[in-house]
């Protein structure tokens, strides 16, 4: 058997389609089908009939992060799909886990780079100008940005790809199931920390009042443990998809609970 | 009058792509506007325009799973009505602000649209079809950019202030405060379906982990990555001791 390997075209076609990886954003997955839609040169490269279907569900899976930090994720999946492909044993939840382990913490670096500091900056730049009604100032911003993140995206995907391959070398045989594992371990303790972090549930139903100081349901709820509600919300999906209950029909049930909780004041 | 309102309708479709995008900037106002002005035949205008709305805009921005108030619809709308209808500029940009705040609830609605090309897009997976998949992905893309094009060519075809903010004003603030409130945990239907997929309850434990030092520390995201690589290191070190050295 042939190694199957990625072309230098199939990197850059990948570099190209991640441009619109926040495509298809929507509030079950997010950036999942864009994911897939970037990768997908290489996945077609690699495999084909069942495999490549394998393939394509587990680039489906849910997916976030600041968008220009995507390219080292891509990178080291790419390297992980190559051997895949080549046979080693990589399990999907291990490609998957990288994923999500990577996500929160670039986001965390990508967010205050890019949107804190690279575009305001530069906007700012560019807006000075152009109050005096210059052209050099939309001018300015779009090809200073541009540079800018079209570098990190290019040069972050051929790092990710080179640090990737050297990982699964060096760790070899019996160690890809230590990659698995680790990758794992960070991926749901990431996960945990974003639903402390990412969620927002408020309940201001007033308890008691003395004085001018009011006690609301979620003051006693954050004494118990900040951000309880979310959690449970979390385990009360896990329950409903293991029962197979369509992700889209309790999405709706939150939207729903939302509109509901707002009327009624339960939330806020 | 039709020429000009469907190239505004084409700077609204290349701006309504972009503010879910987030790459090229198309959808910030000193892009935005400047586009707009050139079509409609005063540049300058636009870029001033820009200019003033860019620096308001300045802190806007997507992080995580919440949407900023939408520059892309505000940008070319007040641009059209300055130019087109001949409204003044601080009226203008005044009546940008709910337009921004319309147009952050209308990308909430096709993102949640969106789930449903999400789905398209695993049914063909399971038939292997790479092009439907490539379809599924670029048809969400071109919802978001009618999102913008459609009301920036009605904007610049009729160009009417007063309609804009009898529009924005029937909305029920029930719909508008509710999905607001939704939104705030939406997301964690997409956590869910990831500790679905990993399937390693073995390993829950670190999930809690995760969330209490995030629940009750201030740490923020690379923070708690450093947390969770050490955690997954010390981890291995002890469960497969003999590997290393």
């Amino acid at each position: 058997m042939s190694e199957k390997k990625l072309t230098k075209s199939d990197l850059f076609w990948v570099f190209v389609r991640s441009n619109f990886l926040q495509g298809s954003w929507n509030y079950e997955r997010m950036q999942a089908l864009g994911y897939c839609f970037g990768i997908l040169p290489a996945i077609v490269r690699l495999y084909s009939g069942e495999e490549r279907k394998q393939a394509l569900k587990r680039h489906l899976e849910f997916y976030n992060t600041q968008p220009f930090v995507t390219a080292p994720v891509l990178g080291v999946n790419l390297a992980m799909e190559e051997q895949k492909a080549n046979g080693a044993e990589i399990e999907d939840s291990s490609i998957n886990a990288v994923k999500v382990g990577l996500m929160g913490p670039l986001a965390g670096v990508g967010d205050p780079i890019f949107w804190g500091t690279l575009r305001p900056v530069t906007a700012a730049l560019g807006a000075g100008l152009a109050m005096a009604g210059s052209i050099l100032g939309p001018i300015v911003f779009f090809v200073m940005f541009n540079l800018v993140r079209l570098a990190v995206r290019w040069y972050g995907l051929i790092y990710g790809y080179r640090a990737g391959l050297s990982l699964i070398q060096e760790v070899g045989g019996g160690g890809l199931k230590k990659l698995t594992e680790g990758a794992s371990i960070l991926g749901l303790f990431v996960m945990g920390a974003l639903v402390a972090k990412w969620t927002n549930m408020n309940v201001p139903l007033v308890v008691s009042k003395v004085g001018e100081k009011a006690t609301t349901v979620q003051d006693i709820l954050n004494q118990l443990l900040p951000n309880l509600l979310p959690l449970g919300l979390t385990f009360l999906c896990i329950y409903l998809l293991k029962r197979n209950m369509s992700p889209l029909t309790i999405l709706l049930g939150l939207f729903v609970l939302g509109i509901f909780g707002f009327w009624t004041g339960i939330l806020a | 009058m039709v020429t000009t309102a469907l190239l505004v309708a084409f700077v609204g479709f290349l701006a309504g792509i972009e503010s879910v995008l987030d790459e090229f900037q198309f959808h910030r106002p000193l892009i935005a506007c400047t586009l707009t002005g050139l079509v409609m035949g005063d540049v300058t205008t636009g870029i001033i325009i820009g200019g003033t709305l860019e620096m308001m805009a300045l802190g806007w921005m997507n992080i995580g799973a919440a949407q900023s108030p939408d520059t892309a619809i505000a940008s070319i709308l007040s641009t059209a009505l300055v130019i087109g209808a001949q409204l003044s500029m601080p009226v203008a940009i005044a009546l940008a602000i709910p337009l921004a705040a319309a147009g952050q609830l209308l990308t909430v609605l096709v993102r949640t649209i969106c789930v449903f090309f999400q789905h398209l897009a695993d049914k063909y997976a399971e038939e292997d079809n790479i092009r439907g998949i490539d379809f599924s992905h670029l048809a969400a893309l071109c919802v978001q950019g009618l999102r913008v094009a459609i009301p920036a060519f009605l904007i610049a075809y009729y160009a009417d202030a007063a309609v804009v903010k009898s529009l924005l004003q029937s909305i029920p603030p029930v719909i508008t405060g509710g999905l607001q409130v939704a939104g705030g945990f939406i997301v964690v239907v997409g956590y869910a379906m990831v500790i679905n997929m990993m399937k390693a309850n073995y390993l829950m434990p670190f999930f809690f982990i995760g969330f209490v030092i995030a629940a009750f520390l201030n740490v923020n995201l690379v923070g708690i990555g450093i947390i969770g690589v050490c955690i997954a290191l010390i981890y291995l070190k002890i469960s497969y001791p003999q590997v290393e050295e």
